[in-house]
């Protein structure tokens, strides 16, 4: 005999089972209308997968899973998908959500199903995804997917597989009868389950108040292994954690899940649905609901399509309306109160309590606490619920979070206990909710935080980029300015600065006018001078026709480079082309005296070096002629002219050499003769 | 004498020794800017709005940290003026009206085919928030919208509303009993309201 642990607290409020528990399951029909929501589970809602206006048939998926944590929805009968649209739903905040309405035809007409007779044929993969497929979610009143939870945990081997058959809520009946009527398929979804998971061990656990439901449990399981502990009735024993520690001694820890310590939970309703889901292709289309409270005139368990109107279930049970208090889904300690009655049974809806003000008077006004600690005493989850009803109270949420109030299964019992008629669960449960809420604003506003910064530091980049960018096409500019200038330097070494040009003209002017005053000077010069007047001129002369070949090459370049330097220079050059013809003037002019009067002239080495120059003169000249003959025709006229002037000069310079040879030669001849 | 000397050098040792460790922690574990600055930071809304006078949340935290007041941020409200009153442990001082007033939680929206595509309201957007492209029709990335406002007054052709954002379904939550005097009254978890009745 296994032993069997006690959890702290826990109440024995009056259990109230006996008005529901005595008849057996009834069908509750096909209503005329059928009232899907799309989330009827912890996660994802669905996504429809269905037109308005398709025909449906009974079993066919409307809706598959979205994302992860999600399961599919499927049409409780066959019929017509007549609207998807915001509806009023089963949930505490009395607000509506997205649904697929069904007109049912009435026909009830099965779309084709993929049984398996023997599930062991499957992978335990294929069994969680035909699971999925069948949408079924935990069916003791959370809805978290199975699925999911029947995943094997990846670090931990689960020991021990636990069914809740515990039912410790007042008026609820709906698994108990289950368990009375399809032990087998409990047990057989069991099975199916342990061979997902492979557990060491199977356990059953339900409260000694169903003494029917455990003898037919017993003898489902009579060839199995499977283990049937029969637990002490006490509130809330059905409790996941507290079940576990009932069954097994462990304790979960705070903000760890039973996987976490090798046991795994499941419903015995939900176990049913596997087995149906696995051995008949039986989508979650139908579930069992207790129908309970002095306002029903027909009390008792009946199996409900999923989306069945709460109306419509009342109504055919005799619901006796002016006599209720409060219409309650779920029991009277977890469940909520319902708003309007225009709200369908969901796949989490095991009970319907329509109490009348007998069964739940209007309760007392909340007195202060007068620190009883009765509250403490009875909590199962073992904390201080006075401590956080004075901070929820004062809304010190990070006190109550440190006093482990998210370890709070919100089972009531602190409140059902409270002398001075205190709601606490409403004050936990409102904590919960703006712990939840400041939780979700600090991660959007840390991820705001973080756009932000990011978005500066993009902006930063962006403008450290174009600086970068910028600085690199200025220095690009400037080089390639200098490159411009350093080629254009190298092409015409004269043009560096056209100032420097300027001043040359303009001395050259200056000496220009020296040189007329130097030509009326020699006129009056007597015949000493004469001579000094003539060699001067000759210098005047060669530096003059210096001066004018640079000019005119100078003249020529700005011709090509720069058209309006052009024009000026071409003044300057035939300025100093007269100065040279004037020059070559005074010279022949003085020549003809000077030979007479000095005949010794201009000595033999200066002459040379003249002809010498002429004759380099000449050449360069020619050199240039022949370029230009190639690359511009437009001057190859006036070089031609230049080159016909030089070649006069250097045949003048040629001629005064030999005159100057002659009269020397002769004069040595008459000398050594003499 | 010895025990003189020998005292003052011991002392003397054990300073130089205990100074080099002192000197290497300063060092090693130099904390690198205002760790208060962060503190406050944290506690700021982040929505970068801008209405404390500051270009941003956390310039605003440096401010606070220099000394300026603590009732400058509309978005955060009275619940930010009270956890910085109580991190900096001074008295919480009702919010300045001059900065604006508090508002719930919103959330730009784009009435998008009055929009002109001019990215002016992406430009202004502090998070990154709208998508769009010259001469292309904008929207808000709703999620990542923090309700600050400075997108409106950019746009040339106020196609820019803010609005409310909606409690759904999911995101409900509990009120409080004490908010509600007729819920103070019940004591079983489950009710939350007075009883309904068919018709």
């Amino acid at each position: 005999m296994r032993q069997v642990w006690d959890f702290h607290g826990g109440i024995h409020p009056k259990e109230n089972k006996t008005q529901s528990s005595q008849s057996a399951i009834a069908p509750a029909g096909i209503p005329p209308q059928l009232v899907l929501p799309l989330q009827q589970h912890i996660g994802q809602p669905a996504e429809p997968i269905v037109q308005v206006g398709d025909r449906v048939l009974k079993g066919q998926m409307i809706a598959e899973a979205h994302g992860p944590v999600s399961v599919a929805i499927h049409a409780p009968s066959s019929g017509v998908v007549s609207a998807m649209e915001i509806r009023p739903v089963p949930h505490p905040s009395g607000m509506s959500d997205q649904c697929i309405i069904i007109d049912t035809d009435g026909k009830d007409e099965w779309c084709e199903l993929s049984p398996c007779e023997d599930y062991a044929a499957l992978t335990p993969n294929e069994i969680l995804t035909r699971i999925r497929q069948s949408g079924i979610a935990g069916m003791g009143g959370a809805g978290f997917p199975t699925e999911i939870k029947l995943h094997p945990p990846r670090h931990d081997k689960v020991n021990t597989l636990i069914l809740n058959g515990a039912e410790c809520e007042p008026y609820i009946t709906a698994d108990d009868r289950l368990m009375r009527e399809r032990a087998e398929e409990i047990v057989l979804g069991l099975e199916i389950m342990a061979y997902i998971l492979r557990p060491g061990e199977c356990v059953i656990g339900i409260e000694d108040n169903k003494p029917e439901a455990i003898a037919a449990l017993r003898e489902a399981a009579k060839e199995t292994q499977i283990e049937i502990v029969v637990i002490p009735t006490k509130y809330p024993s059905g409790g996941e954690k507290q079940l576990i520690k009932i069954l097994t001694g462990k304790e979960v820890p705070n903000g760890h899940i039973p996987a976490d310590i090798g046991v795994m939970c499941q419903n015995v309703a939900t176990a049913a649905a596997v087995y149906r889901a696995i051995r008949y292709g039986e989508p979650l289309i139908s579930r069992v609901t207790t129908l309970t409270g002095d306002c029903i005139a027909q009390k008792g368990n009946q199996q409900v399509l999923i989306g069945t109107p709460i109306e419509w279930l009342l109504e055919q049970n005799g619901y006796l309306a002016q006599k209720g208090s409060r219409l309650v889904m779920g029991g009277p300690m977890m469940g909520f109160t319902l708003d309007a009655i225009n709200v369908p049974v969901v796949k989490t809806t095991n009970c319907l309590l329509a109490a009348s003000y007998k069964e739940l008077p209007p309760p007392q006004p909340a007195q202060a606490c007068i620190r009883c600690g009765m509250c403490s005493e009875v909590c199962p989850a073992e904390l201080l619920p006075q401590q956080l009803y004075w901070f929820s109270r004062g809304q010190e949420f990070e006190k109550a979070e440190h006093h482990n109030l998210f370890d709070c299964i919100e089972c009531g019992a602190c409140s059902y206990v409270c002398p001075s008629s205190i709601p606490l669960v409403q004050y936990y449960r409102y904590a919960k909710g703006e712990i939840r809420q400041i939780q979700a604003d600090q991660e959007k506003s840390n991820q705001a935080r973080e756009r932000f910064e990011f978005r500066q530091e993009r902006i930063e980049r962006e403008k450290e980029e174009k600086e970068a960018k910028r600085k690199a096409r200025a220095e690009a500019a400037a080089k390639a300015q200098a490159a411009k200038k350093e080629a254009a330097a190298n092409k015409a070494p004269e043009p560096v600065a056209s100032n420097d040009k300027a001043a040359a003209i303009q001395a050259a002017l200056q000496r220009t006018e020296a040189k007329k005053q130097a030509k009326e000077a020699p006129q009056k010069a007597t015949g000493d001078t004469q001579a000094v007047t003539l060699e001067s001129l000759q210098k005047k002369l060669i530096s003059a026709e210096d001066k004018y070949s640079k000019m005119q090459a100078a003249w020529q370049d700005a011709q090509v480079n720069n058209p309006e330097r052009a024009e000026k220079l071409a003044s300057a050059v035939t300025s100093s082309k007269d100065n040279v013809e004037k020059i070559k003037q005074q010279i022949t002019e003085l020549g003809g005296d000077n030979t007479a009067a000095v005949p010794a002239g201009p000595s033999i080495e200066e002459l040379k070096s003249n002809l010498e120059k002429a004759t380099g003169k000449l050449q360069l000249m020619l050199d240039t002629l022949e370029d230009a003959k190639q690359n511009h025709p437009d001057r190859v006229e006036k070089l031609e002219r230049a080159v016909e002037k030089n070649r006069t000069r250097v045949s003048l310079a040629e001629a005064a050499l030999r005159d100057a040879d002659n009269p020397q030669k002769q004069t040595e001849s008459t000398e050594s003769e003499g | 004498m010895s025990i003189i000397l020998s005292a003052v050098l011991t002392l003397l040792a054990l300073a130089t020794v205990f100074g080099a460790i002192l000197g290497f922690a300063a060092i090693k574990f130099k904390v690198e800017g205002n760790p208060i600055v962060d503190q406050i930071d944290s506690l700021l809304p982040q929505t970068q709005c801008g209405q404390c006078g500051h270009p941003g949340c956390h310039p605003y935290a440096e401010a606070i940290a220099n000394g300026e007041a603590i009732n400058k941020c509309p978005p955060g409200g009275e619940a930010t003026i009270q956890a910085l009153a109580d991190l900096l442990d001074v008295e919480p001082i009702p919010l300045d009206a001059e900065h604006g007033e508090e508002k719930g939680k919103q959330v730009a929206v784009i009435r998008e085919d009055e929009c002109i595509g001019c990215t002016k309201c992406i430009q202004a957007c502090p998070v990154d928030a709208i998508l769009g492209a010259a001469k292309q029709m904008h929207t808000v990335i709703a999620e990542e919208c923090t309700g600050c406002d400075l997108c409106v007054e950019p746009c040339p052709v106020d196609c820019i509303d803010m609005i409310p954002v909606p409690q759904t379904i999911r995101s409900w939550s509990w009120n409080s009993p004490t908010a509600q005097p007729h819920m103070a009254n019940q004591i079983i978890a489950t009710d939350r309201a007075p009883g309904v009745t068919a018709q």
